[in-house]
């Protein structure tokens, strides 16, 4: 089947300080087509989009669409020849309206009566119903993705770019999206949608234009491939699959009872009696939609939030009302999502990071002072165990890319010898090479007997690595279930199912 | 109809005006804060725009091109915290504290051969047959113009930020910069304006205390109003309204209290003399309290540089 070209891009290069982002990038997109572009985390998906979408400017090639040159300067011309996009991140205002949010993305928009019932028109039309007149911070990341896609939609699209539209939805919202990915395809609107989770673009995209390190490798039909022949055209090598080495489950590390806290982030969700053990040699896997209290569990588990003493209990030992600095001390030590600001201090060394966690457990303070001889040797360690890409550990934390900080953050708190560690998203944003190399690691620590909790939004990966599965929702907790034999229906029903979308009814 | 020598129809009316000054630099701050920015130089502002408005009139004879004076000599000291915030990405914070000491420090200079002279008279602006009426008179028609350019401009800002795309923008740059930037808003370039705004507004209210208020150029003649409306846009919850709310109430228990110390009350001076700020900050609060996060509407963003990265 060919179509009309719509897009193309021709030889677009883009040079960063010290790296190129894209290189020689070329590729085209026909009217109706699903585009999809592939890639690792840093091989310069973000980048090429930014570029046809007027964020950024390349440094030598060309764009054409419909034949006719296109060098968008800013967005607002992107948006008037007819490209949108949804953001991954960052584009929506949390304590303004869904109509607000929509009329800021829009050139003219009308008046906002008028604007409101325009958006209940289109929201019905494809399926994906919103208030125009709520909050956007009071909205469930699902939603969130329809104010942007609505905002997209209104105004009649050539050129739909979804950049890692899926990350943040539960199962059945994913068909739901998908559906209405399909009909807007179908009614001649062309998708660039960027990813790199496979299954969902052998399922849904046409054309495939796979990046590596900012060029492209490959060109190919997703659905003439498998998932994993893509996987290793993106990574350029042949993935490992993490093993499980079998312990026999010990007593219980960790026991969470009753556990209720307010949340300390504007816009989070209260925590409402939590309750769940880990054992040793166990991995809870802890799923959810982004924003159902996954934040706030992290710091009420790592002591940043605290409670009464019993309510949290590391080998027994009531700790509940002690700090991070004392459980960790106790044997529980956590490693939070943000990696910059959170988990480490951005204009520290790697070595001042190393010690700001570990200092405690490695016994880095001799009479009180730093011992930084034993603190570097630390941080040298982590760097050579996790395969840290960096000139050496004195450098910055912030002039690391996140997929080699994370390395190192995890690294950090895997190599503590803690019995309780918990991480909150152990591989955002770090590329399938080395998320496998984490998930290997987070499988040896709970074969050396140690207890984990695990907490991603990435189910593929927690049914990888875990040996009980519970999801959080609104701030509660499902019953932890062995992860064998669950099935995603079954996995997407605790999740709270698509909460209350319903699919395209519109007929055409 | 006086209540123990206080005649509550004048002191309305005095409140409106005394309150002038803050309530102008209060409703710029809370346009340059709804932007996202936090400018603690409205003291320098206010005390360079009372300065320039004062030096103006004195000049040109005109009260209007004063203030007019006002709002540029504020809105240009306004820019160089634009410029070192906005473009160099200095910390906010300390520009601003530097903003009011230099403010001070160039109008004590700036002001030297003007002590003691007579700036030219504003009058009211209706005409006497309507403010010699009983009870509405002195309090709804016998004010100069700029009273009621304050309360037009609470309104006017209400209306601009609540219900226009200007105003709309505004808030998104506030809310969230990144997610502005990704729209394609020119964030630094909306807010350098937002902060010249402030920077006008806060220039204006100065002019008002020596051209009107006071009327004469005393060397520090803000005394501090410039900190107040600072604290009255947190605790108005960065709403025009409660802003004037706020404004009205400082003004009218700093005329109480003076009335009070008048009339020989037997409640100590040091009492009386604080009780405008004590009042003031307790009601906002109580009427800030309660709703926590999203509700109490600070701006996201508020007092962060914002540097547009890949």
């Amino acid at each position: 089947m060919t179509r009309p070209e719509l897009l193309r891009v021709e030889g677009i290069t883009k040079a960063y300080p010290g790296v190129v982002a894209n290189s020689d990038v070329s590729f085209s997109i026909g009217e109706g087509e699903i585009h999809a572009l592939l890639g690792e985390n840093g091989a310069g998906k973000s980048t090429m989009v930014k570029m046809i979408y007027g964020l950024v400017r390349p440094d030598s090639g060309v764009m054409t669409l419909r034949g006719a040159g296109y060098a968008p300067s800013k967005p607002a011309e992107a948006r008037r020849l007819g490209v949108a996009m949804v953001f991954q991140h960052f584009s929506l205002f949390e304590a303004l309206n869904v109509a607000e949010n929509v009329a800021l993305g829009m050139e003219s928009p009308p008046p906002m009566r008028e604007l409101a019932a325009r958006i209940r028109a289109v929201s019905e039309e494809y399926g994906l119903p919103l208030d125009p007149s709520r909050m956007v911070g009071d909205l469930s990341a699902g939603e969130r993705q329809r104010v942007e896609i609505i905002r997209c939609l209104l105004q009649d699209p050539k050129l739909l770019i979804m950049d890692e539209p899926t990350s943040v939805l539960t199962p059945q919202e994913v068909e739901i999206l998908f559906k209405t990915l399909r009909q807007l395809a179908r009614e001649g609107t062309a998708i660039l949608y960027i990813s790199h989770k496979l299954e969902e673009i052998k399922g849904l995209c046409d054309e495939a234009t796979i990046l590596r390190r900012g060029k492209v490798v490959a060109t190919c039909t997703p659905r003439e491939r498998t998932a994993r022949e893509m996987a290793e055209l993106m990574v350029g090598q042949a993935l490992k699959t993490p093993e499980r080495r079998l312990a026999a489950k010990g007593e219980v590390a960790l026991g969470v009872s009753d556990l209720s806290v307010e949340s300390p982030i504007p816009f989070g969700t209260a925590l409402k009696g939590i309750s769940f053990t880990v054992a040793k040699g166990e991995v809870l896997g802890i799923a959810g939609v982004a924003g159902n209290g996954q934040d706030e569990l992290l710091l009420a588990l790592s002591g940043e939030l605290k409670a009464a003493p019993d309510k949290v209990r590391v080998l027994s030992q009531p700790v509940g009302d002690l700090g991070p600095v004392e459980r960790r001390r106790a044997g529980l030590v956590a490693a939070p999502e943000d990696r910059y600001g959170h988990a480490a201090a951005p204009d520290m060394s790697l070595v001042e990071n190393a010690f700001l966690t570990a200092g405690v457990r490695k016994g880095l303070t001799k009479n009180g002072f730093v011992d930084w001889s034993g603190t570097r040797a630390f941080a040298e360690e982590i760097i050579a165990a996790y395969d840290v890409r960096t000139p050496g550990p004195d450098v910055a934390a912030r002039a690391l890319s996140g997929g080699n900080l994370q390395k190192f953050l995890m690294g950090r708190e895997l190599m503590q010898g803690a019995s309780v560690i918990v991480i909150n998203q152990p591989t955002w944003g770090v590329d399938a090479a080395a998320a496998a190399q984490i998930r290997q690691s987070i499988l040896d620590r709970a074969g050396e007997g140690a207890a984990l909790v695990v907490i991603s939004q990435d189910l593929d990966e927690l049914l990888e690595v875990a040996d009980s599965f519970a999801v959080l929702n609104e701030g509660r907790l499902t019953r932890p279930r062995p992860t064998e034999g669950l099935t995603m229906d079954e996995i997407g029903l605790m999740m709270g199912g698509a909460h209350g979308m319903e699919v395209a009814h519109h007929a055409g | 109809m006086d209540f123990g020598g206080i005649n509550p129809v004048i002191l309305i009316a005095t409140l409106m005006a005394s309150a002038v000054p803050i309530l102008l630099a209060a409703l710029g701050e809370t346009v340059v804060e709804r932007a996202g920015v936090l400018n603690l130089g409205v003291e320098g502002m206010m005390v360079i725009g009372a300065l320039g408005g004062f030096i103006v009139a004195v000049h040109s004879g005109s009260p209007l091109l004063g203030f007019l004076g006002g709002a540029v000599a504020g809105a240009l000291l306004s820019l160089i915290f634009a410029a070192l915030t906005q473009v160099f990405l200095a910390n906010q914070v300390a520009t601003g504290l530097a903003l009011t000491l230099f403010g001070l420090g160039v109008s004590s200079l700036g002001g030297q051969g003007y002590n003691g002279i007579k700036p030219p008279a504003t009058g009211q602006l209706l005409p006497d047959a309507l403010a010699k009426l009983p009870v509405v008179g002195p309090i709804v028609f016998g004010h100069d113009w700029v009273v009621y350019f304050s309360i037009f401009m609470t309104a006017a800002l209400w209306w601009v930020l609540k219900a226009t795309r200007i105003g709309l923008i505004i808030r998104a740059v506030g809310e969230s910069h990144e997610a502005a930037h990704a729209l394609g808003y020119k964030v630094n370039r909306i807010r350098l304006m937002c902060i010249a705004f402030g920077g006008a507004m806060a220039g204006i209210g100065g002019a008002y205390l020596s051209l009107i208020r006071v009327p004469q150029w005393v060397d520090g003649i803000t005394a501090g109003a410039g900190w107040i409306a600072l604290a009255i846009v947190v605790f108005a919850s960065w709403k025009p309204w409660r802003v004037l709310l706020g404004a009205w109430l400082f003004g009218g228990i700093t005329v109480l209290q003076l009335n009070l110390q008048v009339a020989g009350s037997g409640i100590p001076v040091e009492y009386l003399s604080m009780a405008p700020y004590l009042i003031t900050i307790l009601v906002l609060v109580i009427m800030s309290a309660g709703r926590r996060g999203k509700a109490n509407g600070a701006p996201a963003s508020l007092g962060q540089n914002f540097h547009a990265s890949r």
